[in-house]
């Protein structure tokens, strides 16, 4: 019998081969502690509860009641003769009245604030996609966005992956709140410039995730000056407007344009989902709000690989546009976000820990830097967090996985629990606060 | 159109055509659009018959729907469920999903073979899937072999972000536009002479837009070659359960797992699916991507992040699809209607003299109207298209816009109406084929041209907002 030479294996792309998909940062890692060890009030009270995780889970009471006077049944009609009609459709400018209830969901989060027109709303199966697709819009691969740090973890792949577009951070740092500065900006600018890197946009996420905090509006302002001046695209990720806590507090990019009465908005693009506000994440719901028309146009085409369901569509098209349900969830569950905010900052505040003062968002933004002594570094915070995730088990997010320049810093999530759960983890929090402190 | 400085701030993919809707194939829509028949409203208006929509059994899933309203989320009957299942995001998709699906696609290959449900991908509709596949598969600049005709589509979801091309296999009217080994060999050949690195093979079984089925031969035939050749195999299998009659279909995944005396490597083969076709949803948005390489799977299942089927839609599927007395209710029914509608349409065609190409699958024949050329070439070919649409009234997709290498041939849909719309859609090409039978010389529509169309250049006319997809003929306005 001869020698067996293996069959060389037939490659797959370099986009396939790369580890831009990103998964194998700390902040995925941790959930496969919770995967492996779940926890559960009744069945297993010592698993690792999972809080890396920014779901809103404290409204789905609104929702299971509109549905259950509402049926999704009913809303097809008699018999069902509406499912047909439905089923077919798939129309890339997406359902009517899907997109006017949007628009105007949109319109009521902001207050009335700014104007949203429904035929620049455009439909994609998640922000994850919306994200994706106005980067292979604006940018070229080998091109770059900039994006204030510390920013979502999933960027890196959204943004990257598939498009070759290269992220070049905004640093920002606990000094002012890690607010973005007009020096940061132009710093930015410029590292990507040495690199001979062209930038073609800035992207910001407004409320900020991980921050948990709101963009003021002068912030804003000098933004849209930036891009203004350098000539590029400014992205502005709103998924979280909905999660503010107090709705005057929230500036859109959208108020600004419209006070200066919409000059210079073509290059202004808004990215909103209904994952985070309406705790739907599996209903894949994204929309890219572009002042562009070309945007618009050709983001549509693009949206032809992501579309959302038409039966999704369908029935959120009614419950969106039943303005008295939504103001009242709206409302509601701003408040219930805002007690439960509160009852964690003050919860770690009387173990001495602290958090960046935040308005909005299913997370804080939790300092645990002095824990770190001679270990500031992204070692340092990396074992504390083990140390989190293995003894006091709770899945935290680690800065660093946000690319947060300075160690320390962490992301928790408080919004995919029950008050129950929270209060245990509050707890577990404060008896490694008092192992620590004997020691 | 004034190139605007702000278009510059556009990528290349943003402002190139790549988007592929500068084709006759979405032109013929507008005039649709613009003139949508409707038998008591509009009896003289355009009939849609260039859209591959099967409509023939939704009457059998509404009936299911209404006798299941527990399969929904979102009514009371099913709102326990709506919690966990609205916050589940899970790339894996929903168990239950993945195994009905699973389950079904061995049912539509007759039980012949099973297929995996760790393997079952989630994608945005079948466009997403092709998208994601030659995402994995291929990088920029790289090719894959397709035989002509091909669904317009292609050109669009496997090149426009992905950067890949596209090289043609020529099939011939003389053999039904079979697919040769000469044929296979003779595209790889051409791409490397232009020095094109070829990834793989793209075959469309039942084929859109011919209808018919691969014999088991052809199907050998092109995993010896790429196996030889060392490159992928995808199979677009979306029409599965389209096929009406003899001779029954065979997937590819009874060739791999029966004809073992061909050397395969399993790594090099992937199934695109979809329900949009079969069961007649191309509004939900199932695209499943089936790969027996796992590295494939894995990836394809990260990039699904980018075009997940809504959970709302996987619940109600996965309740429909594990009801076995009516998925093999709606198959036989299925089945039973399109051959109905097949021999109805092509026996209309027939008593004028019409030919097409004998198929047994699909929802569309491939017609052959080369007799009624002025000249064997394209532009009579979109000569007699734009009298088809402007003077007979119905849109139907020409061979071009199909690549396909001989003037003459339109796809024609039929299962997206009913049985009045295509009584009427007969009795117009009946008029119109004897009117020109009068004019004993040329065809009256040489000497009697209305072309509203004839100035504009399609790039003009793809100006239009409209979507290239419109809404079929009996859909009313719900918007």
């Amino acid at each position: 019998m001869g020698i067996e030479i293996e069959q060389p294996c037939v490659q797959l792309s370099k986009v396939a081969v790369s580890e831009t998909h990103g998964e194998d940062s700390p902040y995925f890692a941790g959930w496969k502690a919770y995967d492996e060890n779940p926890y559960d009030e009744l069945t297993n009270p010592s698993g690792v509860i999972q809080m890396g995780l920014a779901e809103n889970q404290v409204s789905f009471d609104l929702l299971e009641k509109y549905l259950e006077e509402h049926s999704e049944a009913s809303t097809w009609g008699k018999g069902a003769p509406g499912f047909r009609e439905n089923a077919l459709f798939q129309d890339y400018h997406g359902l009517k009245s899907f997109r006017t209830a949007m628009a105007s969901f949109m319109e009521q989060i902001r207050g009335g604030r700014a104007k949203f027109d429904p035929e620049r709303v455009v439909l994609t199966a998640g922000a994850t996609a919306a994200n994706e697709l106005l980067t292979f819009i604006i940018a070229n691969p080998g091109e770059a966005l900039l994006v204030p740090t510390p920013y979502y973890p999933g960027f890196d792949r959204d943004l990257r992956w598939r498009t070759g577009v290269n992220i070049v951070p905004i640093h920002c740092d606990s000094s002012n709140n890690f607010q973005i500065t007009p020096e940061a900006l132009e710093a930015a600018y410029k590292e990507a410039e040495e690199k001979n890197t062209r930038v073609k946009g800035v992207l910001i996420t407004n409320p900020s995730n991980p921050l948990g905090a709101t963009i003021q509006r002068r912030v804003l302002e000098n933004i849209l000056d930036f891009v203004t001046r350098k000539n590029i695209h400014l992205v502005s990720d709103e998924i979280y407007s909905g999660s503010v806590f107090s709705s005057s507090e929230f500036v859109s990019v959208a108020e600004i344009l419209e006070s200066r009465g919409y000059k210079n908005s073509e290059r202004v693009h808004i990215v909103y989902s209904l994952s985070k506000d309406l705790g739907l994440p599996g209903f894949r719901v994204g929309t890219i709000y572009s002042y562009n028309d070309k945007v618009v146009t050709t983001a549509r085409r693009m949206s032809s690989f992501t579309l959302i369901s038409s039966q999704t569509q369908h029935l959120l098209a009614s419950m969106l546009s039943d303005k008295s349900f939504t103001e009242k969830y709206i409302k509601t569950n701003r408040e219930r976000l805002r007690k439960r905010y509160q009852m964690m900052v003050e919860g770690l505040k009387s173990v001495g820990i602290e958090c960046l003062k935040g308005n909005a968002g299913l997370f804080c933004w939790m300092n645990l830097s002095p824990l770190l002594e001679n270990k500031a570094t992204r070692e340092g915070e990396l074992e504390l967090w083990n140390a989190i995730l293995h003894e006091v088990k709770l899945n935290i997010s680690p800065g660093s996985s946000c690319h947060c320049s300075e160690p320390g810093w962490f992301r928790v999530c408080f919004a995919n629990m029950s008050e129950q759960t929270l209060d245990v983890a509050l707890d577990r929090i404060r008896s490694f606060m008092e192992r620590i402190r004997k020691y | 159109m004034a190139v605007d400085h702000q278009t510059q701030l556009l990528s290349k993919i943003a402002i190139g055509d790549g988007h592929a809707e500068a084709s006759p194939y979405f032109d013929g829509w507008k005039a649709y659009d613009e003139d949508p028949f409707h038998p008591t409203n509009n009896p003289n208006g355009v009939i849609q018959m260039g859209l591959a929509e099967n409509q023939l059994t939704s009457d059998l899933v509404e009936d299911w729907i209404v006798s299941n309203p527990e399969a929904s989320i979102c009514t009371p009957e099913g709102v326990a469920d709506f919690k966990a299942i609205a916050n589940f995001q899970d790339y894996h998709g929903l168990p239950e999903f993945r195994n009905t699906v699973a389950k079904f696609m061995g049912r539509t290959r007759g039980n012949r073979v099973t297929f995996d449900p760790d393997r079952v991908v989630m994608s945005g509709g079948a466009t997403g899937a092709h998208e994601v596949v030659a995402f994995c598969l291929a990088d920029p600049g790289d090719a894959f072999l397709v035989p002509i005709p091909y669904y317009p589509g292609f050109d669009r979801d496997l090149r426009w972000r992905t950067g890949v091309q596209l090289v043609p296999i020529k099939c011939e009217s003389s053999n039904n536009f079979k697919l040769t080994r000469q044929a296979l060999e003779a595209a790889y050949e051409k791409a490397k002479e232009d020095n094109i690195r070829v990834k793989g093979v793209l075959i469309t079984n039942p084929s859109n837009p011919l209808g018919t089925v691969m014999d088991r031969n052809t199907l050998r035939t092109v995993l010896s070659f790429i196996n030889e050749k060392r490159i992928h195999l995808v199979c677009d299998e979306i029409y599965a359960a389209t096929v009406f009659s003899h001779p029954s279909f065979i997937s590819i995944a009874e060739i791999l797992e029966e004809d073992t005396d061909i050397e395969c490597d399993h790594d090099l083969i992937h199934i695109v699916y979809s329900l949009s076709k079969d069961m007649g949803f191309p509004g939900f948005r199932v695209g499943i991507i089936y790969s027996y390489n796992d590295a494939v799977v894995n990836c394809a299942r990260k990039m699904s992040s980018f075009g997940l089927v809504s959970t709302h839609t996987q619940y109600l599927l996965a309740s429909m699809l594990s009801d076995e007395d009516f998925v093999e209710r709606f198959l036989q029914e299925s089945a039973k209607r399109l051959s109905q509608r097949y021999r109805v349409f092509t026996s209309g065609l027939a008593k004028v003299g019409i030919k097409c190409l004998q198929s047994n699958a699909g929802l569309f024949v491939w017609m052959d109207l080369r007799h009624l050329l002025k000249k064997p070439t394209f532009e009579s070919e979109m000569e007699l298209w734009r009298v088809i649409i402007h003077e007979v009234k119905i849109n139907v997709s020409p061979g071009s816009s199909f690549h396909c290498p001989e003037a003459g041939w339109f796809r024609v849909c039929h299962a997206n109406m009913d049985d009045r719309a295509v009584q009427v859609a007969l009795q117009r090409i009946r008029n119109f084929v004897l009117q020109n039978k009068e004019v004993n010389k040329k065809p009256c529509w040489q000497s009697n041209l209305r072309l509203s169309l004839k100035a504009r250049r399609f790039e003009e006319i793809m100006m239009s907002p409209h979507s290239p997809i419109p809404r079929s003929p009996l859909v009313k306005a719900t918007n």
